[in-house]
């Protein structure tokens, strides 16, 4: 009888059959395309993008060239020089970061003790051609004073687990 | 001068103007059939297809062609110029001419011959000169193997196809394709002959090279067969010539079993429509399943394409014809 069974459903093309209906029950599904450049899906307030330089309240830069963020980076992307400034502070005078080197693991902004470098939410920053991806602190800081707003809110949310 | 005008130069004319109100909607055609296959396959694939160009992704079609015509044309290393360049000719020109004798509606059909079905078989059967040519003539070893499983391929689904025409033709008793689309105004053949009709269809897919027996492309192991090595306008003839001939086995499908211009059911709101309308709306039916196949199935083995072929398909397809012609004779039902 299994011999049977078989032939019968090889015969009447049950398998084929079946697998034209499934197809064609997908097709009225709906779709679950994004369409990239005009939507953009959820972003988590952890999320590892571009990294910046943030400034307190009153202007003055967070980093206070620890170097932390230098020696935990595992990819060697980051490259500090300090001496202190006229007012005595200890502040960088070079703040560069290899974007072309960077892992993104986050390492950084979890050595970071003043949450100077973090990295924030913008992950749309390709170039057309690497020099570009080589970021100092003037570019670094242009984007920490672009993107405060959305890192503040996301390092708000994050505060209770950190 | 009166003379030869009314008697040479006006029937040239009208026979050029009905070839160009042919050929023009069938590449209009066959362009939209190249959007609606991107837009069903990712409509089942829960995707969108082509949405950008043009409203609904529209204009797609004549981007692609545009592209692919201001692409740079390659003659592949010691390849044979001539035959590199007539192949797809060939192939466009075959996908093409067979039009001529197919009836859109009663009477609408540029050629009425009494051999249409044969002209048909023929043309579709010179099918495969275009493919060998073109794998032979691109000295490219994996354009010779696509060449070579296409000839197989077709020359092995033709026979069966050959005898499903037999067992239609049987019921018929004319080869004249409006006669054998008048003869299904009782019923269609795709309910008395409904086995053949399935198998018809899938050796259509087969003789037109598509999915799930696209081996001749075979883009995982042979990169894209008998075409990988054209590029720009004559990779565009061959893309048009197989979309043309997925077009024109639908059609054939149409006519052969589901009553061609007729419409489903002979009364009155469905025969206001005209017949060119039924005859589109059954091609387009049957386009949509070439295209649902291929988002189904996946690619045969060579060997179970020739299994299922000359030991599957032969057989049975022999077995019917002798079955529709014992049960013609028996019943008396022969056509005079």
């Amino acid at each position: 009888m299994a011999f049977l069974d078989r032939a019968a459903r090889s015969l009447f093309l049950t398998e084929l059959v079946g697998g034209l209906a499934l197809t064609l029950r997908y097709m009225f599904k709906p779709k679950v395309t994004l369409n990239y450049p005009y939507e953009k899906g959820p972003i988590s307030s952890r999320f590892r993008g571009e990294h910046v330089l943030r400034r307190y309240a009153n202007g003055e830069e967070r980093c206070i060239a620890c170097k932390l963020c230098e020696a935990v980076c595992p990819a060697l992307a980051i490259t500090i020089e300090a001496e202190p400034r006229d007012d005595g502070s200890r502040r960088t005078t070079r703040y560069d970061i290899d974007m072309t080197k960077c892992i993104y693991c986050g390492l950084c902004q979890e050595a970071c003790p003043v949450d100077a470098v973090v990295m924030g939410p913008n992950f749309e920053f390709s170039t057309e051609n690497r020099e570009e991806l080589f970021y100092n602190k003037q570019k670094l800081l242009a984007n920490g004073d672009r993107w405060e707003a959305e890192i503040a809110q996301n390092l708000a949310a994050e505060a209770p687990y950190r | 001068m009166a003379e030869f005008f009314s008697g040479f130069l006006l029937p040239l004319i009208i026979i050029v103007l009905k070839i160009l109100a042919i050929t023009v909607p069938l590449l209009v055609a066959v362009a939209f059939m190249t959007y609606a296959e991107r837009k069903i396959m990712g409509a089942m694939q829960l995707r969108q297809g082509p949405a950008i160009v043009g409203p609904f992704g529209l204009l797609q079609p004549f981007a692609d062609g545009l592209k692919l015509f201001a692409k740079e044309q390659i003659l592949p290393e010691g390849a044979n110029r001539v035959v590199f360049y007539i192949a797809p000719m060939i192939t466009f020109f075959l996908a093409l001419v067979a039009w001529a004798v197919i009836p859109f509606d009663y009477g609408v059909v540029l050629s009425n011959i009494n051999v249409g079905v044969l002209y048909l078989f023929a043309i579709s059967s010179l099918g495969v000169y275009g493919i060998v040519m073109a794998g032979w003539a691109s000295n490219s070893r994996y354009a010779f193997l696509g060449a070579l499983r296409s000839a197989a391929q077709m020359v092995s689904y033709e026979v069966s196809m050959g005898l499903i025409i037999i067992s239609v033709l049987l019921c018929v008793g004319s080869l004249n394709l409006t006669e054998i689309v008048r003869a299904q105004e009782t019923i269609w053949f795709a309910i008395p002959l409904f086995p053949m009709f399935i198998m018809f269809f899938i050796s259509a897919l087969a003789e037109t090279n598509r999915s799930p027996f696209d081996l001749p492309e075979g883009e995982s192991e042979l990169v894209a067969g008998f075409m990988v090595e054209y590029s720009s306008a004559p990779f565009a003839l061959f893309f048009l010539g197989e979309y043309a001939n997925m077009i024109l086995m639908s059609a054939m499908t149409t006519i052969l079993f589901l009553g061609g211009w007729l419409s489903p059911l002979p009364f009155a709101p469905f025969t206001w429509i005209p017949g060119v309308v039924w005859f589109a709306l059954k091609i387009a039916l049957c386009l949509f399943t070439f295209v649902w196949v291929r988002a189904t199935m996946p690619r045969y083995r060579y060997d179970q394409l020739m299994r299922l072929g000359w030991k599957v398909f032969l057989p049975f397809s022999l077995f019917w014809v002798v079955l529709t012609a014992g049960v013609l004779v028996t019943f008396g039902w022969l056509p005079k």
